[in-house]
């Protein structure tokens, strides 16, 4: 078992054409992602090289219509992202994975009022993520896909690259993963923390939970209180920035710390005071849920 | 992206939001020559003169001065400009005044706090209002949060004028005034979505006793994301309010920021990032800069990467921590022998791979023959490199 990707997608590639959108087309063929369409204005009926099996549309209508799409990834540039979203929403795909960084926010607080109102139905994770992926069944996105193996934790973060990093710790440790989620760094984004985690806790497959959150917002906060509350299985934690200065942005156009807010130890004080075992460092994050699940057998 | 004050007053000017008649002057004679002409228009003698830097608390920092004559208002100039000024947002060395804002005195009646800002647990535009203006606005918004009051902006509709109306009976706003505030945030609630502001406050915005409504101050900030649709606003960037590498690594469109420790660090991903300057604090030692190199980089960008590291004289130690995904580890291996090759390798380099053909990026710096001390792990290269440069202080 698994959440939100599995054996049952079936994948178009919004901007497949683009180089980003082509070469990473090509590493979720071969992980075994069941590619049905790509999506180009201007492109229909075209072939891109290396994926010559996999139908080109104009429209991500017809890639529902015609191949039977029902997960959209988009590899599309910034100024254009908004628009695919909300294509791929109105197109009927039922799960919409937004890799491309840098959408202006303006653009981002209309798609998700949108999405809102007339799609309530359709999961949006990110923009700026690295994806999702099942091991072993489906990889979305352009995490690599080498480091996962099959299991029973369920990861959620707000980074990429640390997401690749727990998720070596963890199969290092023989700790395999049900599904990987990166929810972005943004700060209007589709999926929070909170969502993911329910789907967790209510997948049968998903033993175990581990989360990546960074400064910037409360949504740590709240996904603690959360868990606190509702979740009965194991939970781990790690939190980025504990030493960032205040009013500087760290790359991601979340994570930053404003007004006071949105500092790493508000954070970590939330999950610890909700029970979480949270990593003192990046290093030790699978050893953290490691020893949290030991404890609890 | 910030600008200065200045630059805010003339964008809301543009868009019709009402300010203080004011002058810029970039040099001491410049401001001198403003006075007069700022005395004449206003029809008064009672000048500001204003520090522009883009830190706030400049008021307590001694970087605003009212002034009643002429010649208070040309002693004024004169002390503020070129001060190095401190506020809590500067850091204890400060900032040095290099631009003013010479601006008209007004008769004012009440103080208010205005701001907007994109909030994040509804993902909407929010408008906030305080009967607490001139006050350091983040105090009382930890210690009377009934004092701010918030009014969302709907995306279908923008700012509605019966929310004007509601903030203005709210804050206590009458008559003139209060319809005075309905066309002030019509126009700055234009400016805010037009020109992608990821922050706009003004602190304060006055009424006056003429039954007038100003922003008396405009601090603005842009949305990074959104620049491309606003390339005028590159010639507002100030390079004094930039330091030299953070400049450079922006040519490259690096995610770099300068910080005050030793160890310089490049790194791949916003958040492993964050992480590694936290784990280098932990191990004891402290981080010369946050460096996000991206995903796509190429050996080209990893070079000019490195050498924004090595080009700051406080560098002491290099951490490379990279988890390759997109990025390649023999892209960076192939862009860290090349810098090394062009400026030389005076201090030591920890270097830790992991990802997408970390073999062959092992394979070329072993073969390279520089003298690297690899990292089993993220901790492991921590620790070497705090021990590198004398161990935790």
């Amino acid at each position: 078992m698994s959440v939100l990707v599995g054996n049952d997608t079936k994948l178009v590639v919004q901007g497949m054409s683009g180089s980003a959108g082509a070469f990473h087309a090509k590493q979720m063929v071969e992980y075994g992602t069941r590619v049905v369409a790509g999506v180009t204005p201007g492109k229909g009926g075209s072939k891109v090289a290396g994926l010559e099996r996999v139908p080109m549309y104009d429209t991500v209508d017809e890639a529902v219509r015609l191949a039977g799409a029902n997960t959209s990834v988009i590899y599309v540039p910034p100024p254009f992202a908004a628009d695919s979203i909300l294509e791929a929403a109105a197109a009927g795909v039922r799960l919409v994975i937004a890799i491309t960084e840098g959408i202006p926010a303006n653009d981002m607080v209309k798609v998700k009022y949108v999405l809102e109102r007339d799609y309530k139905d359709v999961v949006l994770i990110g923009p700026n993520c690295p994806g999702v992926i099942t091991p072993g069944q489906c990889k979305v996105g352009i995490m690599p896909g080498y480091i996962h193996k099959p299991g029973g934790v369920g990861v959620v973060s707000r980074s990429g690259t640390l997401t690749y990093e727990v998720v070596h710790q963890l199969t290092a440790l023989g700790l395999g993963q049900s599904t990987a989620i990166g929810i972005g760094g943004d700060p209007v984004k589709g999926t929070d923390f909170i969502d993911a985690i329910s789907w967790f806790a209510e997948d049968p497959g998903t033993s175990s939970i581990f989360m990546i959150g960074e400064i910037g917002g409360d949504s740590e906060e709240r996904a603690a209180q959360f868990i606190h509350d509702n979740v009965k299985k194991p939970c781990a934690a790690f939190i980025g920035g504990q030493t960032a200065p205040p009013g500087k942005r760290m790359g991601h156009a979340g994570a930053i710390i404003s007004g006071g807010k949105g500092a790493a130890a508000d954070k970590i004080a939330a999950l610890k005071a909700a029970g979480i075992a949270v990593a003192p460092t990046p290093a030790e994050m699978g050893s953290t849920l490691a020893k949290v699940l030991s404890s609890s057998n | 992206m910030k600008i200065h004050e200045y630059q805010g007053k003339e964008l809301f000017r543009k868009y019709g939001v009402p300010v203080p008649f004011g002058i810029p002057a970039m040099t001491v004679d410049e401001a001198i020559a403003a006075i007069p002409k700022v005395q004449k228009e206003s029809g008064s003698e009672v000048v500001v003169v204003k520090a522009q830097i883009h830190a706030g608390g400049r008021g307590k920092g001694g970087g605003v001065k009212i002034a009643k004559t002429k010649a208070d208002a040309e002693a004024a100039v004169k002390a503020i400009y070129g001060m190095q000024l401190v506020t809590h947002q500067t850091g204890p060395e400060g900032k040095k005044v290099q631009r003013l804002l010479v601006e008209q005195g007004l008769a004012i009646e009440h103080e208010y706090y205005l701001g907007m800002l994109l909030d994040r647990g509804t993902g909407r535009i929010t408008v906030m209002a305080s009967t607490e203006g001139g006050m350091d606005i983040e105090e009382v918004a930890a210690h009377r949060p009934e004092k701010i009051l918030k009014e969302p902006i709907d995306p279908a509709t923008g700012w509605c004028d019966w929310q004007s109306r509601k903030l203005a009976k709210e804050l206590g706003m009458t008559g003139k005034v209060a319809t005075e505030l309905g066309k002030f945030l019509k126009a700055l609630t234009k400016c805010n979505e037009e020109m992608d502001c990821s922050l706009l406050e003004i602190n304060p915005l006055v009424s006056t006793k003429d039954g007038r409504v100003l922003a008396l101050d405009a601090k603005i900030n842009f949305d990074d994301n959104a620049l491309y649709r606003h390339p005028e606003l590159e010639a507002w960037r100030d390079p004094n309010e930039e330091d030299a590498q953070e400049i450079e690594a922006k040519k490259w469109d690096l995610s770099y920021i300068s910080l005050d420790g030793n160890i310089g660090c490049m790194v791949n991903g916003a958040g492993l990032a964050m992480s590694t300057m936290d784990i280098i604090k932990f191990y004891g030692g402290k981080p010369a800069n946050f460096l996000d190199v991206g995903g796509g980089a190429t050996a080209e960008k990893v070079t000019a990467a490195f050498k924004i590291i090595t080009s700051s004289p406080d560098v002491k130690a290099i951490f490379v921590n990279i988890f390759g995904g997109i990025m390649k580890c023999d892209t960076i291996a192939a862009g860290v022998i090349a810098a090394v090759k062009e400026v030389g390798l005076k201090v030591p380099l920890v270097v830790r791979l992991e990802g997408t053909n970390v073999e062959l990026g092992k394979k070329m710096l072993a073969e390279s023959k520089l003298n690297i001390v690899s990292a089993a792990d993220m901790a492991d290269g921590a620790k070497k490199v705090v021990a590198a440069v004398g161990g935790s202080k």
